[in-house]
């Protein structure tokens, strides 16, 4: 990595570990992502991938090191700061609002970006309306390019498996971010499913200019869409590259394939 | 795409209407002696107790916090309301409004700390305030210690509980749509979720808990003017519940639910009055095979103005489909 | 001299009511410790033991130990009854639902014993003569040594069949995991009852207890101690045996020093203060571990 040669990363996490009771989740961790970039995080089950986008995204604090993201330190933010200052994520384990409707799940995903007050709203006076339109719309909009829009009254729970994926991800769009974390987004799919959310995704990243950094089991996926590859391994990074870089890397193919 | 969100002021309009029509017909049944005295308190009573069930109804439904000391804010706003207008002979919207607002920051105060507990121990904690406070009360002389406070002016009559209920229920179905409100609902539904979408989940719980809690004071305030006596066993924890079964019963998430437990439990308290213990029996069994049958409540989080044939009146044009578990009366 | 002397004699106090409540608080903790619920009809059911003592006292005119043991056993089987009637139809039901559950048991409880014995408080039976031992001026009356006594026993024999028996050991898996427990060959619903059925019989004991204690009972005698139980089971750790012993006996201690030195009425206030307190300094309590959430 030539990180001299760029300029100032989006989000650069410094030395960072974590350790739980003892147990180091993840060490000395490394990594770098530039504005525009689609990066890609693997490794194998229980690697720390998930404990890596806990630490960018304040649901865990480093204990060594330091995250910034546009140079600001994100060290003793909470979560939704972080939101604020423009990283969104998904999750492994779908945490949509399951009894709410899927329109609503993405309305309070706008919360940042809502511009009246208390008052306003339980008077229903000054902007509400305005704003409550606007938003209205431009989830709809959202929901549309995800395919949810015919479903938008629905409950959240009654949703299939690989809608909720896509509601999740219309959701932390709805946030309004620099920085999107995704976390397993194709698990569960079906290789059809998976193929028509990688081109979302490749198409999301330039529609609204964002920068994606996604979690993924499946290493034939990641391969075909992302332009740099970190590989984690017990909480350390083994491996990182272009995926041609990755894929010859031996120590890769021993941590997939099991030691020589 | 559907035009306007014009269909929200005519819901507004329509139940305004309804509210009118409905005062008329009380004030009439009032007025013209059909009530006995006794049934004429109770009418009092039950809106009052909507303000309770309501307000408890945006902390425990909407936010999904289990509070337990609701009636510990009732007492603020009682005491706070009863000093101004007796000793002070403030006029009763001042009393009111002080009450409300002593509560509210009483809300804010224990909701900071306390609010960072989840589940049954938030339960316990708030139970275990509500009890503080009577207790503290209990045991300022100023307002009469153990034995109560005496020589309240009767201030409270229908016209002042039915529109304060009319704008407490206003407020709050208000709140509950808008931002604010869905961000109270994300935090139900999923607390670190809503956190990563942005909601900052400490200030929404606190707000929720401290406008719930103002309620409960103003609430209390419209109480104590009912009595020429309060004393602090009128807020005890078993009060707390009385408001928790109304919510329960009701829905937890449902406003129509919380003015439909408030009116059973209170009718069924008032008809059962000489029979106390065969009421609270009714509770418990009622709350118990609620759990088993319906743990959403009877309406769940359904509103009356999306069901069946009212949905017909209130719906949104056009879009009538994306109505699902929201509030709009 | 006197002032120490006072503090001393409320130390006594405190601890002999602390035993009462560390008897339920022991209750408490066992059944959070398995299926994560704060039972709010404990406190019931420990009012139900009272009155079984006292009918079999005043009614069949048995002895102090024949009652207590009548009352043990007898309550021990309202606790699994109402664990299979109201608890386990609820298994997989979210916990917000469990706890409202126990909170209309506890309502069912105390107005239907209401119903049965009436309001009015019953005056405990005088059990055993007026005995007193004067150390050096400090007072240890017999119901005192009686609670002490018996509930240093009872902590005897639960400490044995929590570490010694087979029962005790799938307890103590069930506690930690019930799943795992469930998967390891343990049938969690027999632990779950008898679980039940031990706490619900060392309530009872405290009933009683309570009855020669402070000579009188009422059916909702039990809603106070039983919060107050709880919440010595949070200070001492939830889930941990030591924890709701120690709790319950710091808890007894501070009330009988809030009401000695400062004033009675103060003394519910101080519980909760203790309780608010823990949570907000060591949500998990004196014994406690700390575990973070998995995301």
């Amino acid at each position: 990595m030539s990180k001299q040669q760029e300029k100032r990363p989006l989000l650069e996490a410094r030395d960072v570990s974590e350790v739980f009771g003892g147990l180091k989740a993840v060490s000395d961790f490394n990594f770098h992502i530039n504005k525009g970039e689609l990066v890609g995080l693997i490794g194998p089950n229980g690697a720390g991938k998930t404990t890596v986008f806990n630490l960018f995204t304040g649901v865990y604090q480093p204990t060594t090191g330091e995250i910034r993201l546009d140079g600001r330190s994100l060290t003793g933010k909470r979560p939704y700061q972080i939101t604020q200052m423009g990283i969104a994520r998904t999750f492994q384990n779908i945490r949509l609002f399951s009894e709410l409707t899927v329109l609503d799940n993405v309305k309070i995903a706008f919360h940042n970006h809502v511009k009246y007050n208390v008052l306003e709203a339980v008077l229903r006076v000054g902007r509400y309306y305005a704003e409550e339109e606007r938003i209205e719309a431009q989830s709809l909009r959202l929901l549309d390019i995800f395919h949810l829009k015919d479903k938008a009254g629905e409950l959240a729970k009654n949703l299939p498996y690989g809608a909720q994926r896509r509601l999740e991800i219309a959701r932390a769009l709805a946030a309004g971010p620099k920085l999107l974390l995704l976390d397993e987004p194709a698990a569960g799919m079906n290789p059809q499913e998976t193929q028509e959310l990688m081109e979302m995704i490749r198409w999301i990243r330039k529609e609204f200019g964002l920068t994606v950094l996604l979690i993924e089991h499946d290493m034939s996926l990641v391969m075909g869409i992302c332009e740099r590859i970190y590989v984690l391994e017990y909480g350390m990074v083994i491996a990182s590259g272009t995926p041609e870089e990755v894929q010859k890397d031996p120590e890769v193919i021993r941590a997939y394939l099991g030691g020589e | 795409m559907f035009k306007g969100m014009k269909y929200l002021r005519k819901n507004d309009a329509i139940m305004l209407g309804f509210a009118i029509v409905l005062f008329a017909v009380l004030q009439g049944l009032v007025t013209g002696r059909v009530l006995s005295s006794f049934w004429q308190l109770n009418v009092l009573i039950i809106g009052i107790n909507i303000i309770m069930a309501v307000s408890l109804n945006l902390i425990n439904g909407y936010t999904g916090q289990f509070s337990l000391g609701h009636a510990g804010f009732m007492a603020v706003g009682a005491y706070v309301g009863v000093v101004l207008t007796t000793n002070f002979h403030a006029p009763f919207v001042v009393a009111l409004l002080a009450g409300g607002a002593a509560a509210a920051f009483l809300g804010v105060l224990i909701g900071i700390p306390t609010l960072r507990l989840s589940g049954d121990y938030l339960a316990i904690a708030t139970l275990g305030l509500g009890e503080i406070i009577r207790i503290v009360i209990m045991n300022i002389e100023y307002v009469g210690g153990a034995a109560g406070f005496k020589g309240i002016p009767h201030l409270t009559n229908l016209a002042w509980v039915f529109w304060v209920t009319v704008i407490a229920l206003f407020f709050i179905k208000n709140f509950v749509n808008a931002q604010p409100g869905r961000a109270c609902l994300a935090i139900r539904e999923n607390e670190i979720a809503a956190e990563s979408m942005g909601v900052n989940t400490t200030k929404y719980k606190v707000m929720a808990f401290a406008i719930g809690a103002g309620f409960a004071g103003i609430a209390g305030g419209l109480f104590a003017h009912c009595f020429y006596l309060i004393s602090p066993a009128s807020f005890t924890f078993m009060a707390s519940f009385n408001y928790l079964i109304m919510v329960v019963m009701g829905g937890m998430g449902s406003i129509t639910g919380s003015i439909a437990g408030a009116f059973v439990v209170t009718f069924l308290s008032a008809a059962l009055a000489s029979w106390p213990e065969f009421r609270m029996i009714i509770y418990a069994l009622a709350l118990i095979f609620l759990m088993f049958y319906r743990p959403q409540g009877l309406f769940g989080y359904m509103e009356i103005t999306n069901m069946g044939p009212f949905r017909k009146i209130f719906g949104r044009p056009q879009a009538q489909k994306l109505k699902g578990g929201k509030a709009d009366e | 001299m006197e002032l120490g002397q006072q503090f001393l004699q409320q130390m006594v106090n405190g601890i002999s009511l602390g035993s009462i409540y560390a008897l339920i608080a022991l209750g408490y903790t066992m059944i959070y410790g398995i299926i994560k619920l704060i039972n709010f009809a404990h406190g019931d059911i420990y009012m139900v033991g009272a009155y079984i003592g006292f009918f079999a006292i005043t009614q069949a005119g048995l002895g102090i130990v024949p009652a207590l043991l009548v009352s043990l056993v007898t309550t021990g089987l309202l606790g699994m009854l109402v664990e299979k009637l109201a608890y386990k139809p609820l298994r997989h039901a979210p916990r917000l639902s469990v706890l409202i559950t126990a909170i209309g048991v506890s309502f069912f409880l105390e107005y239907t014993s209401m119903y049965f014995v009436s309001p009015t408080p019953r005056t405990f039976p005088q059990v055993m003569d007026n005995v007193a031992v004067n150390i050096g001026g400090l007072v240890i009356n017999g119901q005192q040594m009686l609670i002490l006594g018996i509930t240093f026993v009872l902590m005897v024999i639960l400490t044995y069949i929590v570490k010694f028996t087979n029962t005790g050991k799938a307890m103590r898996a069930a506690s930690f995991d019930v799943e795992t427990a469930q998967l390891m060959g343990i049938n969690s619903d027999r632990i779950i009852s008898i679980t039940f059925c031990i706490g619900s019989a060392l309530a009872a004991v405290a009933g009683v207890l309570v009855g020669i204690y402070y000579n009188s009972i009422d059916p909702l005698m039990g809603i106070m101690p039983g919060l107050k139980a709880f919440v010595a089971a949070v200070l001492g750790g939830i889930g941990i045996l030591p924890g709701a012993v120690v709790g319950g006996i710091i808890l007894g201690v501070v009330e009988a020093l809030v009401s000695g030195f400062i004033s009675s009425t103060f003394r519910d206030a101080a519980a909760f203060a203790i309780l608010i307190l823990v949570l907000l300094v060591r949500p998990t309590g004196i014994f406690g571990k700390n575990t973070k959430e998995k995301v």
